[in-house]
């Protein structure tokens, strides 16, 4: 047996390593592409939960946004503010003020609210909406099986007296809860707020004092207590004007049916429905 | 190769010796990315275009530099060299040529650059000793056999989710079941093999 056997495979070989070696350095020359450092930088930075409350598929997506300048730094709702002052440092801007947002369920209803029928199925909103329009005879209000307690990744809902409440010191305001309510009773709104109308029903007065025990019925007296005029009544249901609105309370108190609360307390212990 | 021949080569390898079902090649994949039916498409059509290209290059390695050296036996050692390399050098074109095409296919490629299906196709196409275009037109097919398999599974994964199977059978054995089903269904197309 000679040398050779030996040689010339290790040559044809070593031969072929060297080529395919060099031509993969020399093609990630020519075929370089530039990308923005930055973009790796900020998606270190954030979160990296990839719940896509930002409105992009996942962090990184939000990433190339932010560096391509379509959306501000302070766009990762999850962060808040400690992570847009970082993505502005790397970014070289000012981040600006960035309020903390959280969830709020617009409805005390639950235990409050009356049932038509006792519903036994899967214990999914959405599910228990398809049955004759849900169990509550309100066709507004919070049926209480939890579909935002399952969307929540951050464990910031639970569901007390038959309505679900949000954690404040816990939400993110990612908005996950928000799209899984089927009847659309969560908001995202400002952390500063304290007074909200927990109520999302239209109905008539008489018609709501029928169906549950701590709906609007549209009486007005919030509307004449504010002194800046920041509530309205419209289809029998009051709606705050945040802009206006000074956190003052007064219609908070005026306010017969006790709707109208600091959303930091918990939901009353109510009287239970007939 | 005639028309006939060429179309008993594609049935066969898409069909009759399915790469998954009936050679056992790539099962890897087959089980990690079958999760989903979107991924299990885009692992497919990754697997599709490296398959193809690979058998190309893997015949002319073997016609031109290692058959003319009686080399052969190095077969293994080259094929896995030029496999790796190539997919990476495709990666590379691919991200600045069709940064579109990168996007669908960039996170699946480095996955199959080691995948035995790649490696497995180009052996085959030695040892059956099919000329260039029957070795590109082999991998191509078998390939299109691999997306078929891991398309079904996905698409069986994805109904599974909902099913109340036995504690035990939770998550990976119920797979392992569900292939090997799937695996005899397929014998039945043993019965194809006429040519």
């Amino acid at each position: 047996m000679s040398i050779d056997s030996v040689l010339i495979p290790a040559a044809v070989l070593g031969g072929m390593g060297l080529f395919f070696g060099v031509l993969l350095a020399v093609s990630s020359k020519v075929f370089h592409v530039d990308q923005d450092p930055r973009i790796a930088e900020i998606t270190d930075t954030l979160p990296g939960a990839n719940c896509g409350g930002c409105g992009y598929a996942g962090c990184s997506n939000l990433a190339s946004a932010i560096v391509e300048g379509k959306v501000p730094v302070s766009s990762c709702p999850v962060g808040g503010a400690a992570v847009a002052q970082k993505i502005a440092a790397i970014m070289g801007v000012e981040a600006g003020d960035v309020a903390k947002m959280v969830a709020h369920v617009n409805c005390r209803g639950g235990l409050n609210a009356h049932r038509k029928y006792e519903y036994a199925g899967l214990s999914d909103c959405m599910a228990a909406s398809k049955v004759a329009g849900g169990p509550l005879d309100c066709t507004y209000g919070c049926l209480g099986y939890g579909s935002c307690v399952q969307a929540c990744r951050y464990g910031a809902l639970h569901i007390e007296n038959g309505v679900a409440v949000v954690d404040a010191k816990k939400c993110v305001a990612c908005g996950q809860c928000v799209a899984a309510c089927p009847r659309h009773l969560i908001s995202i709104v400002s952390a500063k707020q304290d007074v909200f109308v927990s109520c999302s029903s239209h109905l008539r007065g008489a018609e709501l004092r029928r169906i549950c025990n701590i709906g609007c019925i549209g009486c007005m007296l919030c509307q004449k207590a504010c002194p800046t005029g920041a509530i309205t009544v419209t289809d029998n249901l009051a709606s705050i004007d945040y802009d206006k609105c000074i956190n003052c309370g007064a219609c908070a108190n005026a306010c017969p049916r006790k709707l109208i609360v600091n959303a930091r307390e918990s939901a009353p212990a109510s009287k239970p429905a007939q | 190769m005639s028309g006939t021949e060429l179309f008993s080569l594609a049935l066969g390898a898409i069909l009759i010796n399915n790469f998954i079902f009936s050679r056992f090649l790539g099962i890897c994949p087959f089980l990690g990315v079958s999760k989903k039916v979107e991924t299990a498409v885009g692992m497919g059509m990754a697997v599709i275009f490296v398959m193809t290209v690979a058998s190309a290059a893997t015949y002319l390695i073997n016609e031109y530099v290692l058959a003319p050296l009686s080399l052969e036996y190095m077969q293994t050692v080259a094929f896995i060299l030029v496999i790796a390399s190539l997919v990476q050098f495709v990666e590379m074109v691919l991200m600045k040529m069709m940064p579109s095409l990168y996007q669908a296919l960039g996170i699946y490629l480095p996955l199959i650059t080691t995948n035995c299906a790649v490696l497995g196709v180009a052996l085959l196409n030695v040892q059956e000793g099919y000329n260039f275009i029957g070795s590109v037109l082999f991998g191509f097919t078998a390939a299109v056999g691999f997306t078929l398999a891991i398309i079904l599974l996905a698409s069986i994964r994805e109904r599974l989710e909902f099913a109340d199977e036995p504690e035990c059978f939770k998550g990976f054995p119920i797979v392992l079941i569900t292939s090997g089903l799937l695996a005899i269904a397929f014998m039945g197309f043993q019965g194809l093999s006429i040519f």
